[in-house]
């Protein structure tokens, strides 16, 4: 048993203490929020009317809405850069060393996971402090409600990386992770705008809207963020999380063929 | 025997095979040659040797653990250098070498006996707190296969360990890596440099998918000397 949590513990700080040599990526993960949080909604709080609609009890500013969608962006966009890192260590050969180690690959990829989610967190924590200093709080409680919604969140879109990053062959194609999967997930949320918003403008979009993981994910931290909980969200959150891990483990699997020019 | 076996070992990419029914088996604590021209299927083979590959068909055995059977157990016995470099140039030369340990479930003072008697091993011991990026390639070598030692493996493979260094850093590697086969370590070292292994070396020779010739290195030149047997064997020209 030791093994496993000794090899745990090494690759999450591992994950953690390259982190902190990045600080410029701590830095973008930070500000990317921030300017939609105090551009984006500042302009767009005009535009757009906002019911009553749950978790919210009365009515909410823009800047209010959009704090979750942008939690989970947070945790999307940090997700996709684990990927890219995973990329970046099976090109510089660091995979390998890992794969090589007398665990179950499942759990190694697990360990990547979990650090990777740790880090996403923290991020989420340290934007939602800045919110809350240009004003934008939530409930002493719904700071910490929000904490197991985010790991969830985290996981599955960690393990969305994961599954993407044994499919991508050079660093290069990170781009193209960027327009076929960071945009899509984001726009076509309820991150942004509530979805019978989006019904408005088109019923399809709006049944793609409610199809899309990433919206459950959002809308579970939404929830949480105000100590309520979504059922369904979680429910939906799980099962992808389930999914992605899934098909990570058979992305990854040595005995693949389309693995093998890669490794 | 419980060194390193392969039996009928083949592998393809799509049509072009890179192993063709290679067989060989290193005898415990011996330091055997891997001589092959590039692209004569060196590292599929150590792909396949380190499980990043599964081979469709034949069967690894390290240390009498069956890889395909048993994998954890033939990987626990099983130390690597790979030709490309695997350091995470951040970290000092000691953080590298914890995060091995790590995986190999090793950590505390248990960890740090094994990584000190690595590291005097190959001369290491004074680099311990230098930053990998600063270290030059002979150094990153010595800590790759010091890395590669902690778990005190029965099986160490090194995949072109030289390949960029010195003459004087190339020596003195070869050195240590031979003096660990002394030492009962079963050694399998790639190379496609002749002057590498020495006339009582096990030699198997690899070309274009399949081992051409496989005994002690002078018997396999006889009077010839290595690099001209090696050349002639393989069909290229000596310049």
């Amino acid at each position: 048993m030791t093994i496993y949590l000794t090899s745990l513990r090494a690759i999450v700080a591992r994950e953690a203490l390259r982190f902190v040599h990045q600080r410029e990526r701590f830095i973008a993960a930070l500000v990317r929020p921030l300017v939609w949080l105090l551009v984006f909604a500042a302009g767009f709080r005009a535009a757009l009317g906002l019911s009553i609609i749950p978790p919210y009890q009365t009515y909410i500013t823009y800047e209010t809405y959009i704090v979750p969608g942008l939690c989970g962006m947070i945790l999307l966009f940090n997700g996709m850069q684990s990927s890219l890192s995973l990329v970046y260590d099976r090109e510089m050969g660091s995979m390998k060393l890992l794969l090589t180690s007398p665990l179950p690959r499942w759990w190694l990829l697990f360990c990547k996971l979990v650090g990777s989610t740790m880090i996403s967190v923290l991020q989420v924590y340290a934007f939602l402090a800045v919110a809350a200093m240009f004003g934008i709080t939530m409930s002493p409680v719904g700071y910490v409600t929000v904490l197991p919604a985010l790991v969830v969140s985290g996981l599955m879109l960690g393990a969305l990386g994961l599954f993407l990053s044994s499919f991508i062959k050079q660093l290069e194609n990170f781009a193209g992770v960027m327009n076929f999967v960071i945009f899509p997930m984001f726009f076509m949320s309820s991150a942004l705008y509530p979805l019978w918003k989006m019904a408005e403008s088109s019923e399809l979009l709006h049944d793609i809207c409610a199809l899309n993981p990433f919206t459950h994910a959002v809308e579970l931290i939404r929830f949480a963020l105000y100590a309520s909980f979504n059922g369904q969200a979680l429910l939906w959150t799980v099962l992808v999380t389930l999914i992605f891990t899934a098909a990570a483990l058979w992305g990854y699997n040595p005995a693949r063929t389309g693995l093998s020019r890669k490794l | 025997m419980s060194g390193l076996e392969v039996s009928h070992l083949s592998y393809r990419y799509g049509a072009k095979m890179a192993l063709d029914d290679v067989g060989f088996a290193v005898e415990p604590g011996a330091f055997c040659a891997l001589l092959g021209p590039n692209g004569a299927g060196k590292s599929t083979l150590f792909g396949l040797l380190t499980r990043l590959l599964v081979a469709p068909e034949g069967g690894i055995s390290v240390a009498g653990h069956d890889l395909g059977n048993t994998p954890r157990a033939a990987l626990a016995q099983l130390g690597v250098v790979f030709q490309q470099t695997t350091l995470d140039l951040d970290l000092t030369v000691r953080q590298n070498l914890k995060y091995f340990a790590a995986l190999h479930g090793l950590s505390g003072s248990v960890a740090s006996s094994r990584i000190d008697a690595a590291l005097d091993r190959l001369g290491m011991r004074e680099r311990a707190r230098e930053k990998v990026r600063t270290l030059n390639g002979g150094h990153k070598r010595r800590t790759e296969i010091a890395r590669a030692l902690i778990h005190r493996p029965s099986v160490l493979l090194l995949d072109e360990p030289t390949v960029g260094l010195d003459a004087a850093a190339r020596q003195a590697i070869t050195g240590h890596v031979h003096a660990m086969s002394d030492d009962g370590t079963t050694v399998l070292w790639a190379t496609h440099l002749t002057d590498e292994v020495a006339p009582d070396d096990r030699l198997i020779i690899l070309h274009q998918a399949r081992v051409l010739a496989d005994g002690i290195a002078s018997d396999i030149c006889q009077d010839t000397p290595l690099q001209a047997h090696f050349l002639n064997l393989t069909g290229a020209e000596v310049s």
